[in-house]
């Protein structure tokens, strides 16, 4: 039986001025299926993102998370759309004139428009006890280690219990121990809250552990597709440059 | 843009600041409204702004009046300086001096602080979780600005007139008494309305400047520089022509 596609991509382009980012890429995420693309720097991985989160507008091609175009979206339903998912930034992108309970807390009061300062605040300890930061929540993002700060980004992205999830590079910048404990996290939290990821990186043990299926995008369009496994294993150079 | 003329890409950054506007007044009434975040802006513009405000007012009212003496005393008019002092700083000197510190410590800091939430994806981040950021970052900002600028405004009148009066105290024999009855007996409705008036429209560029510099960055640091030293200097400039074009209305208003 074919699992229902939460993400659709479809001859996806993208230029900014002259500059074409993509090139008509395609592909699909099925429900509960983590989703990892490589690539080089420059090949549009992070705008692929950014369309699917509504943040930047295709030119071309067809792009539907839950059977919705987006760029047809009214501000309303791109809103209703935005709550069923998760974005975690490059740099975490914490509010950072915010404590870390305040940043939890935002969402909440927000999006889910929870009023109850008891339901709040379990929901806050709750989660950061599941990214292993329940001491830091009375500390401010400034005070956080990067690690820390990646760790605090997954927990605001998981708090509101997201569908689809939409890493950018969770492990750059880390140091190889902390990498692997946040590529972990990712595995465990997307179990644990049985959501759909697309992360992007270019940490190939992340890659290793997190991913059900691997893309490789090159010049904007999708180069090649399949576990880590055939990846690793495959008879192109390109491919295995990626896996060196 | 660099391949854009002059003129069309002047045109581009007028239609940004209506649709700026334009998304920022259609947030005012939306639901949700951010009280608890407007009263946090409003403390870090009202409150943390007295001491500059205190000091800026004190000073100006001591100048006017030292620099006004001698000249005033050479025509016998002294009994006229408190007068003279509470009407040029309550109709112009006041408004316009305080707004421009205020342009300079307000704007540079919305426009800094949102440029650098911008860079570093905070707004992004606010925005795709499925809150608002505009009316989260920008109607508390801008409302905070046009009520707390007057508010500061009225305050720093207030400082300038005691400054007045201890520069007059000290220089000749007048009781408290005497000189803020001879300040005030002389304000009219009509110096003091089109001043608050002013304050508020002054209230509402340095908000809107700061927020529409700071929101709109390009992305890399130099960007935050950029647009907190743009967001000053364009504050600045709108404050000018605000000034003069209110005080055209209300001449030709008031006394035609």
């Amino acid at each position: 039986m074919e699992l229902e596609k939460v993400i659709e991509v479809k001859d996806l382009t993208k230029k900014f001025g002259d500059n074409a980012i993509l090139n008509g890429i395609n592909f699909s995420v099925s429900k509960g299926e983590n989703v990892v693309i490589l690539g080089k720097s420059g090949t549009g991985k992070s705008v692929t993102i950014k369309c699917i989160a509504g943040l930047l507008t295709q030119d071309e091609g067809s792009l539907k998370v839950f059977g919705q175009e987006v760029k047809d979206l009214d501000a309303d339903a791109l809103k209703a759309l935005r709550c069923r998912l998760g974005f975690l930034f490059q740099s975490a992108a914490l509010y950072d004139s915010m404590t870390v309970r305040e940043n939890l807390a935002f969402p909440l009061k927000r999006v889910l428009k929870i009023k109850d300062k008891a339901e709040i605040e379990s929901r806050c300890i709750e989660v950061l006890q599941a990214v292993g930061l329940a001491d830091a929540i009375d500390k401010m993002p400034s005070d956080l280690s990067g690690g820390m700060r990646k760790r605090m980004g997954l927990a605001r992205t998981l708090i509101v219990k997201p569908e689809i999830i939409l890493y950018d590079e969770p492990t750059t910048g880390l140091d190889t121990i902390t990498s692997k404990e946040i590529s972990q996290l990712i595995l465990d939290m997307q179990e644990q809250y049985d959501a759909s990821s697309v992360i992007i990186t270019h940490d190939i043990p992340c890659a290793k552990i997190t991913a059900d299926r691997v893309l490789i995008m090159n010049e904007g369009k999708c180069f090649a597709e399949g576990t880590y496994e055939e990846l690793a294993n495959s008879e192109d150079k390109f491919i295995r440059s990626f896996f060196k | 843009m660099p391949n854009q003329l002059p003129f069309s890409s002047t045109l581009v950054y007028l239609a940004d600041q209506a649709y700026f506007f334009k998304s920022f007044f259609r947030n005012i009434f939306k639901k949700g409204f951010e009280w608890e975040e407007l009263f946090r802006q409003s403390y870090i513009i009202g409150y943390k702004s007295i001491g500059i405000v205190t000091l800026t007012g004190f000073i100006l009212g001591i100048v006017l009046t030292l620099q006004s003496e001698p000249t005033m005393k050479e025509f016998g008019a002294e009994s006229f300086i408190p007068g003279m002092v509470s009407v040029s700083i309550i109709r112009e000197i006041g408004p316009v001096i305080i707004a421009l510190i205020c342009a300079g410590k307000i704007a540079s800091s919305i426009g800094a602080e949102l440029s650098s939430m911008n860079v570093t994806e905070q707004i992004d981040a606010m925005e795709v979780s499925g809150a608002n950021p505009v009316q989260f970052l920008v109607v508390t900002r801008i409302l905070a600005c046009i009520v707390m600028i007057p508010l500061l405004t009225i305050f720093a009148d207030a400082m300038a007139l005691l400054g007045g009066f201890m520069a007059t105290a000290l220089g000749g024999d007048i009781s408290a008494k005497l000189y803020f009855t001879k300040a005030l007996t002389i304000l009219d409705y009509s110096d003091v309305m089109p001043a608050v008036f002013k304050t508020v429209l002054f209230g509402f560029s340095i908000g809107f400047i700061g927020c529409f510099k700071g929101f709109t960055a390009n992305s890399g640091t130099a960007s935050v520089g950029l647009a907190a030293n743009s967001a000053v200097v364009t504050a600045s400039v709108w404050i000018i022509i605000i000034d003069a074009i209110v005080v055209q209305v209300t001449n030709s208003l008031l006394y035609s």
